[in-house]
């Protein structure tokens, strides 16, 4: 059971990244235009940010 | 921004960075000024629109950057600011094939609401991630662990949940405390309590070793409500700020004349006595008297009649009426008095005032649901108290009630729905300013049509063109060519000419006059070229010493309004028409579109009278009306819808506007409702069915987390997936 001492706070850290980076993903307005997002993919010109708000 | 200069480069990953630092091609944004122009697309669909609307708008010489957002249907310009660059913007794009609206960027820059979805977006995602890490710690307790793991578990589990919860389910207590303050009940109050309940007998339950504790369940509910709260969220804003961003188009201004010039002023500025001006093409800002200038005025916006009224100097003239063929001075005059733009404005405020307040489906379901479920906690708490004298035991068993019982479910149900509705709308050109709207449509048995610009396209069509000799047509046509009256350009629209006509000159406010092989030829008014007035809308076309000739036009019905109005009675509803119109007319035209019930020559205050009547005879009616004659009677109806080409005042009072300009979308937004309705109630049993379930084996005390998990998460998933099929319907 003492490998849950390292596991437990390693799953805490992982989770932690992951909420940062959907606060990021928020404040870069990745969610203004999720149908724009989803057709855009489709276009051969490249696309590398949303439009600055 | 600007990709054209990135296509050069051939990886990808290059691109982004340089893209910021190069400057790109077209103007250098430093040096000239920049603006912000925000136009309304709703065509666009998909990724060739997409591309099509900003290569075309990139490559123009005068724009910056051009980005489309699909889900807001708008193209957000870049662009380099001189007058008129929106028209020609505006202009290009309806050549595209991508008509465009123009909104007020000024109203755009409100970012308070885009502030609050984030922040609810944020809630969400703090609230899921606690909610998966308590989770996955908890499927250890249910798989078995006991003794000193289970405590571990169940402390970090309380360290996860408790910074989480007070941040996450921020809007529900504060939203709780505010109806407590008030002595009241919402639907945030048994949900705040059974969140902070459940954390405080799971903390009690920790620290004395127990064997349940709900952390999971009190994160699992703040998580599902908070996906309702942030759908509900998002479907407003999308139409709060589509009306109010429209309805700031028409900027109500005025242009006054002063001493050796001219100044716009706001309207509320304008003072008795003041010379305004008048273009053609522009609305007359204030009731007054003629001056200067000969021209024709379009009442039917203000009144619903479709005959263009001849004025000149001394003619008393109405505010709200456009100007249609020359330019005028007016006199302002009874501004502090009866204008009718101010009669209508208060019976406006009056219709809205005396609207019932409509309780909504989920304030409803909150009224019964809410003392249900504490009355029933309560009782579970005091009979397993004094049954068993096991105070411990009989916390448990209410919080586990409290959380089973927890509207998860119904805190979705209503906002997954109506998200999804509105979606479908907005695919469709339908704007719908509030989801309540959504369900009073649902439950009309009655559509009152309004005539012009509504069931008819509001633009005259020539009529009597077969009686018209093939000369004087020709004749007609090369005059007309040179005008901008838009019944010149209906001739001129109607026939093919390739006479050539010389000094041809304009007479604003009379017509167009010519020379053909030395004789004079005129095309104008009746009394210009010699003729009586009729009751008719007419050109007339002199030439030389020949009797007049006359050119009749009428109002177009629109190609769609009679399919819509078959599809509304098809539906099993009473289809009226209620116009400001002169009776002929009007009977015409409900004739033509299948209407028998109509009434003409209805005042605006008639019309909200009439529209009173139906209502106090049982009827739920839904308006359908673009005109200023209209707004009163749009705020007085049940629901009521308006075209994206109605005045203000209409748009303002609608509760839905018609973007893509297609009448057929009336009938369609009433099935969309319809089943809404249907996919609401249909939720709302859902959640009872579940309720009535899970909520004996709470009472009974053998309900443990895990059925609380369980019971939640399964109802919520259905309730979402049962709404979402709103968006697949035919």
């Amino acid at each position: 059971m003492n490998i849950l001492a390292i596991l437990i706070p390693v799953s805490l850290i992982l989770g932690g990244v992951g909420l940062y980076a959907f606060f990021w993903s928020i404040k870069n307005n990745q969610y203004d235009d999720p149908k724009g997002n989803a057709a855009r993919i489709l276009s051969d010109r490249y696309d590398d940010e949303p439009a600055d708000e | 921004m600007n990709k054209e200069s990135s296509s050069l480069v051939a990886c990808p990953a290059c691109v982004a960075l340089p893209d910021k630092a190069s400057p790109p091609l077209g103007p250098d944004p430093g040096k000239v000024e920049m603006r912000r122009v925000e136009l309304m697309l709703p065509t666009v669909h998909c990724a060739a629109c997409i591309a099509k609307v900003e290569r075309e708008l990139n490559n123009r010489a005068d724009v910056f950057g051009a980005r489309v957002n699909l889900t807001l249907k708008r193209v957000s310009i870049t662009a380099v600011d001189h007058p008129g660059i929106e028209e020609e913007l505006i202009a290009m794009l309806d050549q595209l094939g991508y008509p465009a609206k123009p909104l007020d960027s000024a109203v755009l820059l409100n970012s308070a609401a885009d502030k609050a979805g984030r922040d609810l977006l944020a809630r969400l995602g703090v609230a899921g991630f606690a909610m998966m890490n308590v989770m996955l710690l908890s499927i250890s307790v249910w798989a078995g662990a006991d003794g000193y793991t289970r405590d571990l578990m169940h402390w970090i589990s309380a360290a996860i949940a408790f910074p989480a919860v007070i941040f996450a389910s921020h809007p529900f207590y504060t939203s709780a405390w505010g109806a407590l303050r008030r002595g009241r009940l919402n639907m945030e109050v048994p949900i705040s309590l059974a969140i902070f309940l459940a954390l405080g007998v799971s903390l009690f339950e920790t620290i004395q070793g127990g064997e349940n504790a709900y952390f999971d369940a009190a994160l699992s509910l703040t998580f599902f409500l908070l996906i309702g709260r942030y759908l509900d969220f998002r479907t407003r804003a999308t139409a709060r700020s589509a009306a109010t961003e429209l309805a700031a188009l028409e900027v109500q201004k005025a242009r006054r004349e002063t001493r050796g010039g001219e100044e716009t002023v706001p309207l509320d500025a304008l003072q008795e006595g003041d010379i305004l001006l008048v273009a053609p093409g522009e609305r007359l800002p204030a009731d007054g008297v003629v001056i200067w200038g000969d021209s024709e005025l379009d009442p039917s916006m203000l009144t619903g009649e479709t005959l263009p009224q001849a004025v000149g100097k001394g003619v008393v003239v109405r505010a709200g009426m456009l100007n249609i063929s020359g330019p005028l001075k007016i006199r302002a005059e009874g501004l502090g008095e009866e204008t009718l733009l101010k009669q209508i404005t208060r019976l406006v405020e009056t219709a809205e005032n005396a609207r019932n307040r409509y309780t909504s489906l989920a304030e409803k379901a909150a009224q019964i649901y809410a003392p249900l479920v504490h009355l029933l906690a309560l009782v579970a708490f005091l009979g397993w108290g004094f049954g068993t004298g096991d105070w411990r035991f009989a916390v448990n068993v209410a919080a586990a009630v409290l959380i089973i019982t927890c509207p998860c479910a119904l805190g979705l149900a209503v906002p997954a729905v109506l998200a999804a509705a509105s979606g479908r709308l907005f695919a469709q050109g339908v704007l719908l300013k509030d989801g309540v709207a959504l369900e009073k449509l649902a439950e009309i048995d009655m559509v009152v049509f309004d005539k012009t610009g509504t069931l008819t396209t509001g633009k005259p069509k020539l009529v009597n063109g077969d009686m018209i000799s093939a000369q004087n047509r020709q004749i007609a046509v090369a005059l007309a060519r040179h005008s901008a009256h838009p019944l010149a350009k209906a001739i001129a629209a109607a026939f093919d000419s390739d006479l050539a006509i010389g000094e041809i000159s304009e007479h604003p406010g009379f017509g167009t006059s010519g020379l053909l092989d030395g004789v004079a030829i005129r095309l104008g008014r009746a009394d210009w070229c010699g003729a009586g007035a009729g009751d008719q809308t007419s050109v007339w076309l002199k030439v030389g010493e020949a009797p007049p000739v006359a050119f009749y036009f009428e109002d177009q019905l629109r190609d769609e309004a009679a399919a819509t109005v078959a599809a509304l009675k098809q539906a099993g509803l009473e289809v009226k028409l209620l116009s400001g119109d002169v009776p002929g007319s009007v009977e015409k035209m409900a004739r033509a579109a299948g209407i028998d019930d109509w009434t003409a020559s209805a005042t605006p205050a008639e019309k909200v009278d009439a529209l009173a009547a139906l209502e106090q005879a049982g009827h739920k009616v839904l308006m359908v009306g673009d005109g200023l004659n209209d707004a009163a009677a749009l705020a007085a109806a049940h629901v009521s819808i308006s075209p994206a080409s109605a005045v203000d005042a209409s748009r303002s009072s609608a509760d839905m506007i018609i973007i893509s300009d297609n009448l057929l979308e009336v009938a369609k937004a009433r099935e969309i409702a319809v089943a809404s309705r249907r996919r609401i109630l249909e939720n709302f049993s859902i959640a009872a069915i579940y309720n009535m379930v899970s909520v004996p084996l709470a009472l009974a005390g053998i309900a443990t987390p895990l059925h609380a998990a369980l019971a939640m998460s399964t109802s919520s998933i259905v309730v979402s997936l049962n709404s979402m099929r709103i968006g697949r319907m035919k």
